[in-house]
């Protein structure tokens, strides 16, 4: 396990006028309905435990009201927890005072909102240029550096404009290049790309796919809608009703929800675009190492199935059947397993999305191997698996 | 019983008793001021001779400059030439119907009165802004100096400080500060949330969020606010001038006791040139100081 840069623990959030006093009721297990009719408080977040990798996108998803705004607010404290500890580089923000608070938000983390959050009196230069200026870094060279993100976002040429003259969608990019204007090692995003229309969301989170490739931030986004969550996320954590029902890798979630819930959720998502092939292949089993075709039959007899793939020292070389070799081997008992024998048949890919390869694995007689990118075999892909990953489930 | 008729009188304190009281206020307040008053008097003065001062100054520039000035400001303001244009007509007609000097006076008073407001009203809006327990003090007190005749309060502040520049700075400015200090309050607390979060998150401190998010998001409705006051100010003009405030107030209180209609119009219509003025010229900077956050797209 890498080292985790976020950790959060025991997290609690009690929201009301004197949430302190109730804290009993909620340990000892009352839900949440209970809390609220008996004393009036909302429980906003219930024992959250999150461990947080340097360098990994983390997507926190829930439907509205789960309390995942909620919970980023945490990270930075705009919202203070009931109780709970959250530790950032072995930091305790919940023990930093006011002036280091002030300069952990400054220098540690920023953050996009869903509403973009522009100042709408300061042109968009200035606007990517604030974190800088409130650090009190030198008007001349945070100007620079905004300069240099806005371009970064294809925004360049609007330096001069004002929010409310871009669209959507461009105010979006000014809230993203602010936040990388300040060079903190963490970004927030909070529904970030949610009140985008779908084309747009769509080229944002391309956007910032890229963006992470060559800047490698910590990236904790917020989401409620799963294909994005899947589709940026390196893990998922699944919110309901202020509480993690499962976090996990994307494929985990999509191939073992833990409760109904996440299975209710992940039902409509369209797995052929969100599974790769390795996620959902079987074991590479029968494997044909032989040199001779006697060995390979040996080797055959086995299997539950009469076909094996062939694998040399240069990885997969192709599929045999038993009955070709049955027929070699009545011929001449003695031969070498030679190429003749051996079927070309074209393996997938392991980190092909399973979209991408329907129509080839549908059409083959056979269940297909899988290779990394060496050639050497990690897997097998066949009709029967693909149309139960796809199929619909009940 | 003595008192069964309490049902149709009401049982109130008797004359000897309210007269008590009245004794014992008057006379407490009254050797109240002879104790403090010049004190307090001697308080005011840098006030008093700044006052004096300004309305020197504006009396001895030439009309000219002062219309080229008041012109130049209006355009500056407003980059309108009409309204330059309004306001040099406004100014030469009311130098031309004589009434040039009492306008230079109620302008004096009423440019350092509204300055005075802003200069006061600013903060304490502010302070109202960032505390619930600020505001619901205040509240109250701006209901009562917005309410109560001014003449009661100048009773008590003619008694203190005698009749002359700085009790009437004192009344206009009692009655002409409550906008200014309500739409302060007000404007910082409809500054959208979002923004101020943004700033909150990117570690802005509460001096950074005030004066870089709040107050200029605020502008348009404290400009609102500081406009108000400058147009209550010019309507306090005439009750200023029956504590001896020289300006336009002065003619208009005199057409009053001997029935001069026209003395009165005239003066009274030199009153709205001064107020439209202002008002045009404030309001139309505003505008003009806003206009790019017109229609943001934040919903």
């Amino acid at each position: 396990m890498t080292d985790a840069l976020i950790k959060i623990e025991n997290l609690y959030q009690l929201f009301g006028p004197t949430p302190k006093k109730y804290m009993g009721l909620v340990h000892e297990g009352k839900s949440k309905d209970e809390i609220l009719a008996e004393t009036g408080h909302t429980l906003g977040l219930k024992d959250i435990n999150l461990s947080i990798n340097k360098g990994e996108i983390f997507v926190i998803m829930g439907l509205s009201g789960s309390g995942k705004s909620t919970l980023i607010r945490h990270f930075n404290r705009l919202i203070d927890p009931t109780e709970g500890v959250i530790k950032v580089e072995g930091t305790d923000v919940m023990k930093l005072p006011p002036k280091e608070l002030e300069q952990f938000r400054r220098h540690k983390m920023s953050m996009v909102f869903q509403r973009f959050g522009l100042l709408p009196h300061k042109s968009v230069l200035d606007n990517v240029a604030y974190g800088l200026q409130i650090q009190g870094v030198k008007k001349a060279e945070a100007l620079d550096s905004a300069k240099k993100w806005l371009e970064t976002v294809g925004l360049a040429g609007y330096e001069e404009q004002y929010p409310s003259q871009l669209s959507g969608g461009q105010q979006q990019r000014v809230g993203l290049a602010r936040a990388l204007c300040t060079d903190a090692e963490i970004l927030l995003m909070d529904e970030a790309f949610s009140a985008l229309d779908p084309l747009i969301r769509s080229e944002m989170q391309d956007q910032l796919i890229e963006l992470q490739k060559t800047l490698h931030k910590t990236i904790i986004f917020i989401t409620h809608d799963l294909d994005e969550a899947l589709r940026l996320g390196d893990r998922i954590a699944i919110l309901k009703d202020g509480e993690i029902v499962q976090q996990g890798e994307p494929e985990e979630i999509l191939l073992n929800p833990a409760t109904e819930y996440v299975e209710a959720f992940v039902r409509d998502v369209n797995r052929a675009r969100a599974l790769t092939v390795e996620t959902v292949m079987k074991d590479p089993a029968y494997r044909i190492t032989a040199e001779t075709i006697k060995e390979a039959l040996e080797q055959m007899r086995g299997f539950k199935q009469d076909y094996g793939y062939v694998i040399n020292n240069d990885g997969y070389q192709g599929i045999v059947k038993e009955d070709t070799l049955q027929e070699a081997y009545d011929d001449d008992s003695k031969a070498d397993l030679t190429n003749e024998l051996i079927e070309q048949v074209d393996a997938l890919e392991q980190d092909a999305v399973l979209e991408s390869v329907i129509p080839t694995t549908l059409e083959a007689e056979f269940a297909l191997p899988v290779v990394d990118t060496d050639g050497n075999m990690t897997g097998r892909l066949s009709r029967g698996t693909l149309s139960d990953v796809l199929g619909v489930r009940h | 019983m003595a008192d069964s008729n309490w049902l149709t009188e009401f049982p109130q304190l008797d004359r000897g008793e309210l007269r008590d009281i009245r004794k014992a206020l008057d006379s407490g307040y009254r050797e109240f001021s002879r104790e403090y008053g010049e004190l307090i008097e001697s308080f005011f003065d840098p006030l008093l001779t700044f006052l004096v001062w300004f309305e020197k100054l504006l009396l001895a520039t030439p009309w000219s400059i002062v219309i080229i000035a008041v012109a130049g400001l209006a355009y500056w303001a407003s980059r309108s030439w009409k309204l330059g244009l309004g306001v040099v007509i406004s100014f030469l007609l009311i130098g031309y119907f004589g009434m040039w000097d009492n306008t230079m006076r109620t302008m004096s008073i009423i440019l350092v009165c509204t300055f005075l407001a802003i200069a006061l009203g600013v903060p304490i809006g502010i302070a109202m802004a960032r505390s619930d327990r600020t505001q619901a003090i205040v509240t109250p007190a701006l209901d009562i100096m917005q309410t109560m005749p001014a003449f009661v309060y100048l009773i008590p502040v003619v008694m203190l400080l005698g009749i002359g520049k700085i009790p009437g700075v004192i009344a206009v400015i009692i009655y002409a500060i409550p906008p200014v200090i309500r739409l302060t309050n007000l404007g910082i607390r409809l500054v959208d949330k979002d923004v101020l979060e943004a700033a909150t998150a990117y570690g802005a401190n509460p001096l950074q969020r005030l004066l870089g998010i709040q107050l200029p998001l605020a502008m348009p409705t404290i400009m609102a606010g500081i406009n108000q006051t400058i147009m209550m100010a010019l309507s306090m003009v005439v009750i200023a001038s029956m504590i001896g405030v020289k300006g336009l107030g002065q003619p208009v209180l005199k057409s009053i006791t001997n029935q001069y209609f026209t003395l009165g119009l005239f003066n009274g219509l030199a009153i709205v040139a001064l107020a439209i003025t202002f008002d045009r010229v404030s309001q139309a900077y505003a505008k003009r100081a806003q206009r790019h956050m017109g229609g943001l797209n934040n919903d």
